[in-house]
């Protein structure tokens, strides 16, 4: 507001004035104060916020029946059903380095180790508190069978063991397959397995950093 | 003409000057701790949930890693909230009668979201994500306390600004390192150090070794030009407090 025209005013209209400035002043901090709920909590969707709008009251959506997202066409059927030509394959869908096998370890031990134990004898603390006790990687069955089948395992669960595919993307799920193949080797290897010139830690190689993003 | 008041008004005017300024500071200094006393930031106050889920059962007990619930807090802003399946992977055969559980089974049979309520939650207008302070090295306790022996979650931290900037103004301090020499007889030492609730920082009579290399590096000081977080910092590539204080950091 021009201060100017204000001053030049007649006194009565002043006052008028001086009363509808301070009527504004007030009405705007009230505004502001109501204004700073509203941008506390802000009429958009973050992760998990509840809605108003759906009748299930969720923000989250599933995409609309068939949809398929730039990318995710999911056409590997090795990568991502771990079977070729309808049977489980024996095969890895991409190789497999040392930092793929840290992670692969490091994955295993978050969502696997529960129950089957770091060892993969089966007997992890969930089991011990209960539940099933599943059979152990290294009965002849599992160690026979194709890498394909501990990733279809993960992908769509097996008798009481949920599946683990909403939890652990598909790469990973390769990498904790390779990483079990490598846990059953460790009960037959023997000394004369080890390549001339190379000497093995008495630790596992977990340091270092294992790759970050997943596929 | 006679004195109106008496000699000792002098001092009662100044000494209820003094007095005025002292109420008026005073009051002042009671309202910014209040607005940061728990009464107003929530902090250590656990709130109603439809489950009473025990992080302390879970974690400290069970020894399940964070990742296991919250499985999107390395790759993404949001930690992730379980959603019931995961629950039920373990509770479709453990606890099946009990009554605590019952809303856990009536969302499975439903459908209905079990609806928790948040017990960290920034205004809308602040920008936050989990995925860099994980990566760049800062550990779940470091925000949020000592998770493994709360019974109910409640938000250790004020939440406040003045929080966030205090670490930002100096990250080094709070960083720790991923990994660090494994000691087959000390579990801890096991997987990644930000989701270790017990990790501690390096000190003389705790040095902390981790990797560089080929070779093995021990640190016996956090901060410092030999600190453990000095070094991190450098490694993480972790930005200047400058870039990560300016306002537009968390403000955008
Ligand atoms: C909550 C406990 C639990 C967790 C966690 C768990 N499993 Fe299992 N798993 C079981 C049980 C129980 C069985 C036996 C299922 C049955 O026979 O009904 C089983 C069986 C298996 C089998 C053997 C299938 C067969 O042919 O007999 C494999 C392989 C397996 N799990 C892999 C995994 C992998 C990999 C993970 C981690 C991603 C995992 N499990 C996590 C409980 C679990
Ligand atoms: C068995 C699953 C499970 C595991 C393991 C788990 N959490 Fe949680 N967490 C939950 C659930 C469910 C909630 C929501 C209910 C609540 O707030 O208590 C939650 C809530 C939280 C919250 C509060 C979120 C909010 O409302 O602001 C934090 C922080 C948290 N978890 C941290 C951790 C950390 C750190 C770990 C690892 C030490 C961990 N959690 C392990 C299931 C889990
Ligand atoms: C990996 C397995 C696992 C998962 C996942 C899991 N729980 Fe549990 N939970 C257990 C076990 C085992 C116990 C029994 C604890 C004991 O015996 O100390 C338990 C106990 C409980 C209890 C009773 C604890 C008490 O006060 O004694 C509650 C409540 C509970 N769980 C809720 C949940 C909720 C909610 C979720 C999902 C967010 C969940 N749990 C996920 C394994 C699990
Ligand atoms: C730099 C501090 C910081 C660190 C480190 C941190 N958190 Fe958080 N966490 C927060 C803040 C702040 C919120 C509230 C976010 C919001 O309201 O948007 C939060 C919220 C959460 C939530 C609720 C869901 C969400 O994302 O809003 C969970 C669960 C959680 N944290 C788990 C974890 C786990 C597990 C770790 C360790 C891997 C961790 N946090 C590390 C600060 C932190
Ligand atoms: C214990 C230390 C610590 C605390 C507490 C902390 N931060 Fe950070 N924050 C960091 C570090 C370290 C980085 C990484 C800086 C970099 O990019 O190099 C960071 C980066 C960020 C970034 C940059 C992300 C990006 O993508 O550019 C944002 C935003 C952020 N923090 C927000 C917050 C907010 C909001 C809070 C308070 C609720 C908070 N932080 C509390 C340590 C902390
Ligand atoms: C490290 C992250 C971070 C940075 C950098 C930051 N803020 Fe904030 N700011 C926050 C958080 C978190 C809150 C919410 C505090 C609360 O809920 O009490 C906040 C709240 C505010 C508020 C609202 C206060 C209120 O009481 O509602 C203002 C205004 C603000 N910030 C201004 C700024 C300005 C100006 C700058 C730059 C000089 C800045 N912020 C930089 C994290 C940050």
């Amino acid at each position: 507001m021009d201060m100017r025209i204000l001053t030049n005013m007649p006194m009565p209209a002043r006052r008028f004035k001086q009363a509808a400035l301070l009527l504004v002043a007030v009405g705007a901090l009230l505004t502001v104060s109501a204004c700073r709920e509203d941008m506390q909590n802000q009429p958009k969707y973050v992760p998990l916020r509840e809605s108003s709008f759906f009748p299930d009251q969720r923000s989250a959506r599933l995409p609309v029946e068939g949809t398929i997202a730039r990318g995710q066409l999911e056409d590997d059927s090795l990568l991502y059903t771990g079977k070729v030509d309808g049977k489980e394959s024996a095969e890895l869908p991409f190789a497999m380095t040392a930092a793929d096998m840290q992670r692969g370890r490091e994955r295993y031990n978050i969502y696997c180790s529960p129950c089957h134990s770091q060892l993969g004898d089966g007997n992890g603390m969930i089991v011990q508190r209960g539940f099933k006790k599943p059979p152990s990687y290294f009965e002849p069955r599992l160690v026979q069978a194709p890498i394909g089948h501990f990733f279809n395992v993960m992908t769509r669960g097996y008798g009481a063991m949920a599946e683990y595919s909403s939890q652990v993307p598909v790469a990973d799920r390769w990498r904790i397959a390779a990483y079990i193949r490598a846990l059953q080797l460790t009960q037959t290897a023997k000394g004369t397995d080890v390549p001339a010139g190379v000497t093995v830690a008495s630790h596992a190689p977990t340091e270092g950093e294992a790759p970050k993003e997943a596929k | 003409m006679a004195q109106i008041f008496h000699r000792s008004a002098n001092s009662i005017a100044k000494a209820s000057i003094l007095g005025g300024l002292i109420l008026v500071v005073g009051l002042l200094w009671a309202a910014l701790q209040l607005q940061r006393s728990p009464y107003f930031t929530y902090a250590g106050v656990a709130r109603p949930q439809p489950v009473p889920f025990p992080h302390q059962h879970h974690v400290a007990g069970l020894g399940i890693d964070c990742r296991y619930c919250h499985t999107t807090v390395e790759v993404s802003g949001f930690a992730g909230i379980p959603p019931t399946r995961t629950c039920m992977n373990c509770h479709s055969q453990i606890w099946t009668a009990a009554p605590m559980l019952e809303p856990v089974r009536e969302s499975l049979r439903t459908g209905k979201s079990l609806v928790w309520t948040r017990a960290n939650d920034l205004p809308d207008f602040v920008y936050f994500d989990h995925s860099i302070h994980v990566n760049k090295g800062v550990g779940c306790n470091t925000c949020h306390g000592r998770v493994d022996q709360m019974p109910l979650m409640y938000n250790q931290a004020s939440l406040q600004m003045e929080w966030c900037l205090n670490c930002h103004r100096d990250p080094a301090k709070n960083l720790r390192p991923h990994y660090v020499k494994e000691d087959p007889k000390n579990p801890a030492t096991m997987g990644d150090q930000i989701f270790n609730m017990a990790y501690q920082e390096p000190s003389d009579s705790h040095p902390v070794t981790i990797r560089e290399g080929n070779t093995y590096k021990t640190f016996t000081s956090q901060t410092g030009p030999d600190g453990l977080g000095t070094y991190l910092a450098a490694v993480n590539h972790v930005r200047s407090p400058r870039d990560i204080t300016s306002c537009n950091t968390c403000h955008r």
